[in-house]
């Protein structure tokens, strides 16, 4: 909402600078977003006061000498005819930039020396009028500046207007609040011809007025409808002030009809409309769902298919308007119209929304509508449209039909000056919550620590006490309310277990060098089933992904994109997976993606390794150990594509698998992991207190403490198992035999080479572990470790014709 | 060839095997020397020790076991002498002598948190000292959960600030996290005090300061006294962490879910109040919303509001981390690329 503060300053005498005004408001009602100076291009410019004027022969030139105030009469050439000696004009001392962008400067004209410029009003950008110099009429003297002489000077207030506050959608609305916040009254703007005494010809559902006939189909759709008849008008331009007015809120001068119904929405936040009396057939007017199929063009040149679900005004056969969105093309005034019927009405505001988001339009009318104008103004506000118009365009009020029913008294509202205390934490006494609140219109009755108030018929979102603590807190002031911190008892919520089971998954994969990221959750169509959003933002990436590694994959290939080849990437976020019938099941995932090189460039080596598989398995093992602490995982070898499948504690919870990517032939192989961390259920809670949210297993044991082994006091022995082990037989299995047999005492088990090649028989590979053995009370005797060796091999040979190698 | 070897002359050559190689490992006074002595004589591929191997093999069987035992030991005794050898010359703080110790350092990777998780870190530490908690709820909602139970007006302009994504007519994508404001009433009794981060969607196309995915973090409380002066309270302390000391500033706002509902600002930190392009000249930078729980919220979820009271508040961490690292436009936020993401490793 675009607010004039001269204009504001019409309805209320608050007599403050705009930036008070600006901070107020902010403070008290609504934000001020937007603070701009108009015509402050002009500030520049000074009375200037001509003494001495000659002509310059032969020219149509004059040659003058001007008082700017300065105290040096200054010599200067004008090309205006009208220069009159002892007149004041606006005066451009030279180094002044004109409104058109060119700077004023001392130059020489047919050998006269020029100092400045006398300007009209189109060099000030104040109107068409080039015939001449502007001439002030103004007693201020010689070197004034002009915005004080001309009431010009402005700054526009944009207010950020939320949907519960459509009364400060007009200047009229935020005079109120400035009149309660500094204790002065709003008025009517001196501007202003008194209100047309004309008496309505009245009827619920119809009524007769000036040959025209008003109807309402439907009371609900339109409150009340006023018609009123002016003949004899001219359409024209408007007055300077009124057009001032127009532009003051950021308008376009139409003519003074147009203008006049424009003052009215903008100063009042009623929505007027003029229709050419003459366009509108059968002498009737009124207000009717659409029929099917009917059609109506708009002011805007648009041809709209109508239907039930669009309220319109109608003439005796046909459309004329959309009810509280837009005139029609055909009942438009225009240069010729001399009779018009002006609209000032009500509309229900479900009806106006619901026919704009129909026809997809929206106008300042309809936005006024769809949050609830005053009401009960309406009649008042046809009187003061129906006087300006003719004030601006002559004419004469004929008749006035107001058809319609009165809305219903506002249901009064109470609240216990205690309960106004206790929830603002200050002290607020009754009679102060019932000024605050008379302040602004409310009519108020205190009976004790309760206040009664009944809202004002413009106000339509007060409905509860805290509605009105809400004003009295406002109008109060933030700023006065006590801001020390008090003890307060503790919440009785745990942390959501995937909250902090996340936290320790994402610590563990930042330590670990990988990069967080944050993308958008949707993708393309697969071959399985997707959630698809029914209005998606675009046609390509309609659905909610099920899988965190493919919308990593398509960020590695932004990078690829940008010759990032190293790429290190993770994210902990939703995968959603469609569910019975229209629900959708929901898990919180982590997912991580590694290519490239997996360490940075360094002189030590020519190039870094590039991330492989054993990396991708190493984070699978870290992610699912700061996720489950204490929880034992398996990296089972998977199906083709994938390469492993992670159970935890025996439960599936992952993959690890290559990450197939669009990449240049430069680019590296990537591989991901992604695990489900936990699901999170949409059906709300059965009853409170309980934790209904799944606690997955994993999340109890990361609560699981560590057990302590005690440090080793005797030497270990340790030795090397080079063996030759036939391809179809696993590692996992060479360790599950070599665990068996060792027993308790072996430490621990590490496989460090593997060999393929002709130095071993076809089939098989080398493999080469090194067993560390440790008694926890004695030193083991070399006997014992090589009896272990021998019934390792033995063992190995027997069950899985593995044997030690020789070569 | 075979048998050409006798078990004395295997004997000696271990002995000079043993007598050579140990004052050679004794003599290496380098890491780099010591490798080429181990080379010399215990080398796999050449060098003494496979020759001595091969030796054992042209052996009698017989000879065999004896030799084997002496050739095992020598073995051990230098490979012994050289691990000795190599502890002592192992580098240490006091003896490193680096040619060149400009050069630069051998680096891992960094890791990151995003910069919005960063944000959503810090306001969750801060807040963890009041005493609140983190509750987290579906992202895929009901209407119901999304507005109805949040006092949105059924076919109001107010749904037009959230302009939603639908899955079907009983589930949306939620547009902010304040659902989970009525899971949280519903699971538990007060005394609330949670904090709730999440992803919330909105169908508002990419611009530079606009996403249709974004993290919103809010806060409530509720119980039993519970003012608006408890609000201010705790939000400039907030603030006051969170920017350092700092001034701030209520405006009175709207939410159907809260009521009154204000706006915190705080005084921009660029030109701490004198108006600048950052704050669009009003000294001031938006910050977060807030407001006293609606008595109808509370009532959705089963709680007694004439008994209860609360507050909530809620914010974009976006909007403060493109603020703080002076990021231009939200889209690198998204875009996931490296070298964006390393510039805020820790």
């Amino acid at each position: 909402m675009n607010v004039s503060h001269e204009w504001l300053g019409a309805f209320v005498p608050h007599g403050l600078p705009a930036e008070r005004v600006r901070d107020l408001i902010t403070a008290h009602v609504a934000t001020v977003e937007g603070f701009e100076r108009t015509r402050a291009e002009l500030a520049p410019f000074v009375v200037g006061q001509v003494v001495a004027s000659e002509r310059i022969p032969d020219t149509r030139l004059s040659f003058n000498k001007v008082d700017d105030g300065t105290g040096t009469l200054l010599e200067v050439v004008c090309g205006a005819p009208n220069v009159t000696v002892g007149a004041k004009y606006p005066f451009a001392r030279t180094g002044t930039t004109m409104p058109a962008g060119f700077v004023i400067e001392k130059k020489k004209i047919r050998g006269f020396t020029s100092n400045g410029m006398l300007c009209s009003a189109r060099e000030l950008g104040l109107g068409d009028d080039h015939d001449g110099i502007y001439a002030l009429d103004t007693e201020a003297p010689v070197g004034t500046p002009l915005l004080s002489v001309l009431p010009l000077a402005d700054t526009r207030l944009v207010l950020d207007v939320l949907p519960n506050r459509p009364d400060l959608l007009s200047h009229l609305g935020v005079a109120r609040e400035l009149a309660a916040l500094t204790g002065t009254t709003v008025r009517l703007p001196e501007e202003l011809p008194a209100a047309a005494a004309v008496t309505p010809v009245r009827g619920a559902a119809s009524a007769s007025a000036g040959g025209v006939r008003v109807t309402l189909a439907d009371s609900a759709d339109c409150g009340r409808y006023c018609a009123v008849i002016i003949r004899g008008l001219k359409v024209g331009p408007s007055p300077d002030w009124l057009r001032r007015r127009v532009e003051s809120v950021g308008g376009r001068s139409i003519n003074n009809v147009v203008d006049a119904t424009n003052y009215l929405l903008h100063g009042f936040g009623q929505p007027v409309h003029a229709f050419d009396l003459a366009t509108l057939g059968g002498g009737a007017i009124g207000v009717r769902r659409a029929a099917a199929g009917e059609s109506l063009t708009t002011l805007d040149g648009a041809a709209r298919t109508l239907d039930a679900s669009v309220l319109v005004i109608a003439d005796a056969s046909v459309p004329v308007a959309l009810a509280g969105l837009m005139g029609g093309k055909a009942t438009e005034v225009t240069e010729c119209t001399t009779d018009v019927l002006l609209e000032v009405a009500t509309f229900a505001p479900r009806v106006v929304r619901g026919g704009r988001r129909k026809l997809g339009m929206s106008t300042d009318a309809s936005y006024r509508y769809e949050r609830g104008i005053d009401d009960a103004a309406v009649e008042s506000n046809a009187r003061i449209a129906a006087a300006l118009i003719v004030a601006v365009a002559g004419g004469e009020v004929a008749a006035m039909a107001s058809v319609g029913t009165d809305p219903a008294a506002r249901a009064s509202v109470a609240v216990a000056a205690t309960k106004v205390s206790r929830l603002l934490g200050d002290a607020v006494g009754p009679e102060e919550s019932a000024a605050l609140l008379r302040a602004i219109g409310f009519a108020t009755t205190v009976d004790g620590d309760r206040v009664t108030a009944t809202p004002p018929s413009w106000r339509h979102d007060v409905a509860r006490d805290v509605d009105l603590v809400e004003d009295i807190a406002r109008l109060r002031g933030f700023d006065r309310l006590p801001d020390a911190l008090t003890a307060a008892r503790l919440g009785t919520v745990p942390d959501h277990p995937l909250y902090t089971l996340g936290v320790r998954v994402r610590n563990a994969l930042v330590a670990d060098g990988l990069l967080e990221v944050r993308p958008l959750p949707y993708r393309a169509g697969a071959e399985r089933p997707l959630v698809r959003v029914r209005n998606p933002l675009g046609e390509d990436e309609p659905f909610l992904r099920d899988s965190i590694l493919d919308t990593l994959a398509r960020r590695a290939e932004h990078n690829l994109a940008r010759m990032q080849g190293n790429v290190r990437i993770f994210e902990i976020g939703t995968a959603f997976l469609p569910g019975d019938g229209a629900s959708v099941k929901e898990a919180i995932h982590v997912g991580a993606l590694v290519m490239g090189a997996r360490r940075p460039p360094h002189f030590t080596e020519s190039e870094p390794p590039a991330f492989d598989a054993w990396d991708a398995k190493a984070l699978a093992e870290r992610m699912v150990h700061a996720a489950w602490p204490a929880s034992r995982v398996e990296l089972k070898p998977a199906e083709a594509p994938a390469l492993w499948s992670a159970l935890v504690d025996g439960t599936a919870r992952g993959v690890v698998t290559p990450v197939a990517l669009d990449a240049p032939v430069w680019a590296s192989a990537a591989f991901g992991v992604e695990l489900t961390l936990g699901k999170m259920p949409a059906r709300p809670p059965a009853a409170r207190g309980a934790h209904e949210y799944e606690r997955t297993g994993g999340a109890d044991r990361s609560t699981t403490p560590a057990r302590y082994v005690p440090l080793p006091t005797t030497p270990a022995a340790e030795f090397d198992l080079a063996l030759v082990v036939p391809d179809a037989v696993s590692a996992a299995a060479v360790e599950k035999t070599l665990r068996g047999v060792s027993g308790e005492m072996l430490e621990s088990l590490l496989l460090f080479d593997e060999y393929r090649g002709d130095k071993v028989p076809a089939g098989t590979r080398s493999l080469a572990w090194r067993l560390t053995f440790r008694h926890p009370e004695r030193t083991l005797r070399d006997k014992e470790i090589e009896g272990r060796r021998a019934q390792l091999l033995k063992t190995l040979e027997k069950e899985l014709n593995v044997r030690a190698r020789t070569t | 060839m075979a048998d050409s070897l006798t078990l004395d002359e295997f004997l000696a050559r271990v002995a000079a095997f043993s007598a050579e190689a140990r004052p050679a490992i004794a003599a290496a006074d380098s890491a780099d020397a010591l490798e080429g002595v181990r080379a010399k004589y215990l080398g796999r591929n050449h060098g003494w020790l496979k020759d001595l191997s091969a030796a054992l093999g042209q052996l009698p069987k017989e000879a065999r076991g004896a030799a084997g035992k002496a050739f095992n030991d020598a073995r051990t005794d230098v490979e012994g002498a050289l691990e000795t050898r190599q502890a002592s010359l192992a580098p240490s703080s006091a003896g490193v002598a680096l040619a060149d110790p400009t050069m630069p350092a051998r680096h891992a990777w960094r890791g990151a948190v995003h910069p919005v998780s960063q944000v959503i870190d810090e306001v969750v530490a801060i807040f963890r000292e009041l005493g609140f908690t983190v509750a987290l709820g579906p992202e895929a909602e009901s209407p119901w959960y999304n507005f109805g139970s949040l006092n949105f007006p059924a076919d109001h302009p107010a749904m037009d600030l959230h302009d939603t994504l639908y899955i079907s007519d009983d589930v949306v994508l939620r547009t902010h996290t304040s659902p989970v404001q009525v899971r949280t009433l519903q699971s538990y009794p007060p005394p609330i005090r949670v904090l709730i981060p999440g992803n919330v969607h909105r169908r508002d196309p990419f611009d530079p300061s606009h996403a249709p995915t974004f993290a919103q973090i809010e806060g409530l409380v509720v119980d039993e006294g519970i003012s608006f002066a408890d609000l201010k309270a705790t939000l400039t302390h907030f603030a006051n962490r969170f920017f350092g000391s700092t001034k701030t500033r209520f405006r009175p706002s709207y939410f159907p879910f809260t009521e009154p509902s204000a706006e915190m600002d705080v005084l921009c930190g660029v030109c701490k109040g004198s108006g600048c392009g950052v704050c669009k000249q009003s000294g001031w930078v938006e910050i977060l919303g807030s407001g006293l729980v609606h008595p109808a919220v509370l009532e959705s979820a089963g709680v007694d509001s004439e008994r209860y009271s609360g507050w909530a508040f809620g914010m974009g961490p976006a909007r403060t981390a493109l603020a703080r690292h002076g990021i231009p436009d939200i889209r690198l936020l998204y875009d996931s690329d490296v070298r964006f993401l390393d510039q805020f490793a820790r």
